[in-house]
């Protein structure tokens, strides 16, 4: 991984004007890409991912959005660029995944013309050769029998074999970046294994970036190199996936770590829960926007915002500012959140 | 697909059929509906009732009598009218429908292309003041009664500016068969379908406006742009694609409805000799043969164009089609 970062993200911030207030969906966000990486980004719902990947994409097409901060794409600003500069991009440089198969295809078309209309819009592809791709395309994902099944419609298909028209259709063009958008968050369990593997070997494959958004941290760990850690609208932790899973140093993190059910574990009596709710994005808590449902918050956390930054040994940013003595001291007596 | 267009074939059938039982017994066996005395004259006695009963077969059971009256009217087609016993009902009517016909589907198309541009625009341009510009101007269309917007349009084109170079071009009331005359054909209706197609073009610029906007949000059409098409292509290809769904089901209710008998008032206002205005003379002296005759045939160009609708909504929409 030489050179500059394939997609960088320098200081993005989204907010929202709405009748009751500004609502800060994206707050400062900063993160790169390398190629032929996968880049989890977790948090729960309203922790402002969706929004990044759409900023991203350029898809917030809302009239009321603001945005500030660049995000630069093999050394170009996609924020500056026009809406017909980006049909360039989208599509063709960087695709995207969305969470419902069952919703994200178009109902009236076949499914091998919705890949065709995508490879005919950027590779200035014959329909007899895009038709070719297509086919070869629906193999690669796991579709059986593509030949039969291109020209059916989407409603034929079964949630699963819908993401993998998805997957078959970003990868059309042979994207740079993939942006997964929760590929799995409709699918049912074995689906879900099904799929992501199917994203990680054509990841490999196609030696494109995948930008994996997600809730689940399960997922993360399973596929993704390095991941950030999204609380109302910021990372609050970022680094290298073993690193941060071994050694895990805020305590939201600490948190959906310790709300996961695991096999390899004795059982404990509950699932531990972070108690509360997220902030409202129109106002934010002073300081630390965690604070109000972090159990190891002090004096500090109310009067100052924690930057991103290299806190802690293992070298992975964080944005807690607890010191890491502290951190492993708090850790270790609370016995769910290990 | 195609024991789908038969299966709704066969419906359409049964569908006729139920509407010549139900009409037949509205308009002979209604108590206090006695077609024998509205023949007989004025204070007839019961002989003369008994005679013209037995005459017009009015005294046999009520099956016969059905059994005869769809005879007459399908398979003889001699029908003759109560009120002028030389007029045959059926070649009436179907002398009435191409003008009926020239009329609605003039409107049809008008109604159609011009609504569709609206929605569209105004649909584009939310946010804009041109969308509620758009939009009352299609609710104006909606308010305005099709009778009143008739005779307007005849003040001004007939009378009041006739004799002005706008409208001299304009011929009088009536109507030329376009086999005769197209361009005369043309002149004769080019009014008539403008003022028809009002009503019908501020509703399906609003149906079509909120239809745009509703399925604008869904998944798919983001799917779209996140392919990297084009706002055009999203547009007519996605958007419109998905929103025209219930358009086509709307229009061939109302082209139905109008072939029908429904363009009615605009036949009477402007004098064109169709199903509507033959309907109209004959709702005013009871005559009714002619209006059981006009309303079946109604009710089969509605089913019919029910029947297309369906057929076009399964085309339109893979997902209604049988598996």
């Amino acid at each position: 991984m030489s050179g500059a970062p394939l997609l960088e993200v320098r200081d993005l911030s989204v907010s929202f004007r709405t009748q009751d207030g500004t609502v800060h969906a994206v707050d400062g966000v900063s993160f790169t890409v390398n190629r032929g990486e996968v880049l989890g980004i977790v948090g729960e719902s309203g922790s402002g991912k969706s929004v990044t990947a759409m900023t991203l994409m350029r898809l917030v097409l809302d009239q009321n959005a603001v945005f500030s901060g660049e995000v630069l794409f093999k050394g170009r600003d996609l924020m500056q660029l026009s809406q017909g500069d980006m049909l360039q991009v989208r599509g063709k440089q960087i695709s995207m995944i969305f969470q419902d198969p069952m919703t994200s295809l178009n109902p009236v078309y076949r499914v091998g013309w919705q890949i065709d209309e995508q490879l005919r819009a950027h590779e200035g592809l014959s329909a007899k050769q895009a038709r070719r791709r297509t086919l070869e395309l629906l193999g690669a994902v796991g579709i059986p029998n593509p030949e039969a099944r291109i020209d059916d419609y989407p409603h034929q298909f079964s949630g699963g074999m819908r993401q993998r028209v998805m997957i078959a259709m970003g990868l059309s063009c042979n994207p740079d970046v993939l942006i997964a958008d929760e590929p799995t968050t409709a699918l049912d369990v074995t689906i879900q294994a099904q799929i992501l593997e199917l994203i990680g070997n054509l990841q490999r494959e196609f030696d494109s970036a995948v930008v994996l958004i997600t809730h689940d941290l399960g997922v993360v760990a399973e596929v993704a190199d390095r991941v950030a850690v999204m609380y109302a609208g910021r990372i609050v932790e970022y680094g290298e996936v073993g690193e941060l899973f071994r050694g895990p140093q805020h305590p939201y993190t600490w948190g959906l770590l310790g709300s996961i059910s695991r096999l390899d574990r004795p059982r404990q009596r509950r699932l531990a829960a972070i108690s509360g709710q997220p902030p409202s994005l129109i106002s934010l808590p002073a300081g630390c926007s965690f604070r109000p449902r972090c159990p190891f918050a002090f004096d500090r956390c109310r009067a100052e915002r924690p930057a991103l930054e290299a806190r802690s040994r293992s070298g992975h940013l964080d944005a807690c500012l607890l010191s890491p003595d502290q951190k492993q001291a708090r850790r270790a007596a609370t016995p769910e959140a290990s | 697909m195609l024991t789908f267009v038969i299966r709704r074939m066969i419906a359409t059938v049964f569908v006729v059929f139920t509407i010549t039982v139900l009409v037949f017994l509205i308009f002979f066996h209604t108590p206090g509906v006695d077609p024998a005395r509205k023949l007989a004259g004025r204070n007839p006695s019961p002989e003369t009732i008994k005679a013209i009963k037995h005459q017009y077969g009015l005294d046999r059971p009520l099956p016969v009598q059905y059994v005869i009256l769809m005879e007459k009217l399908f398979i003889t087609r001699d029908l003759t009218s109560y009120s002028n016993q030389g007029q045959k009902v059926v070649p009436e009517i179907v002398a009435a429908t191409p003008v009926t016909l020239s009329l609605v589907l003039g409107a049809a198309v008008i109604w159609v292309v011009v609504s569709i541009i609206m929605g569209v625009a105004a649909a584009v341009l939310r946010g804009t003041i041109f969308d509620p510009m758009l939009m009352v101007l299609a609710l104006i269309g909606i308010s305005m009664p099709v009778f009143w917007l008739g005779e307007m349009a005849n003040l001004i084109t007939q009378d009041r500016y006739h004799d002005t170079f706008l409208f001299s071009w304009v011929p009088p009331l009536g109507y030329t068969p376009l086999t005769q005359d197209p361009v005369m054909w043309f002149k004769h209706l080019v009014i008539p379908w403008l003022v028809l197609s009002v009503l019908y073009i501020g509703l399906y610029a609003r149906v079509l406006r909120a239809d745009l906007l509703e399925t604008e949000n869904e998944d798919y059409v983001r799917t779209a742009r996140a392919k990297g098409l084009s706002e055009r292509r999203v547009l007519l290809r996605h958007t419109l694609r998905t929103s025209m769904i219930s358009f086509v089901s709307l229009f061939g209710l109302d082209f139905g409805v109008l072939v029908g008998g429904g363009a009615l008032l605009v036949e009477v206002v402007f004098g064109l000799p169709g199903v509507g205005l033959l309907t109209y003379q004959s709702l005013i002296s009871l005559d009714l043969p002619v209006i059981m005759a006009t309303v079946i045939y109604g009710a089969i160009f509605i089913v019919i164009a029910n029947a297309v609708v369906d057929v076009g909504y399964a085309w339109l929409d893979p997902r209604v089609r049988p598996a």
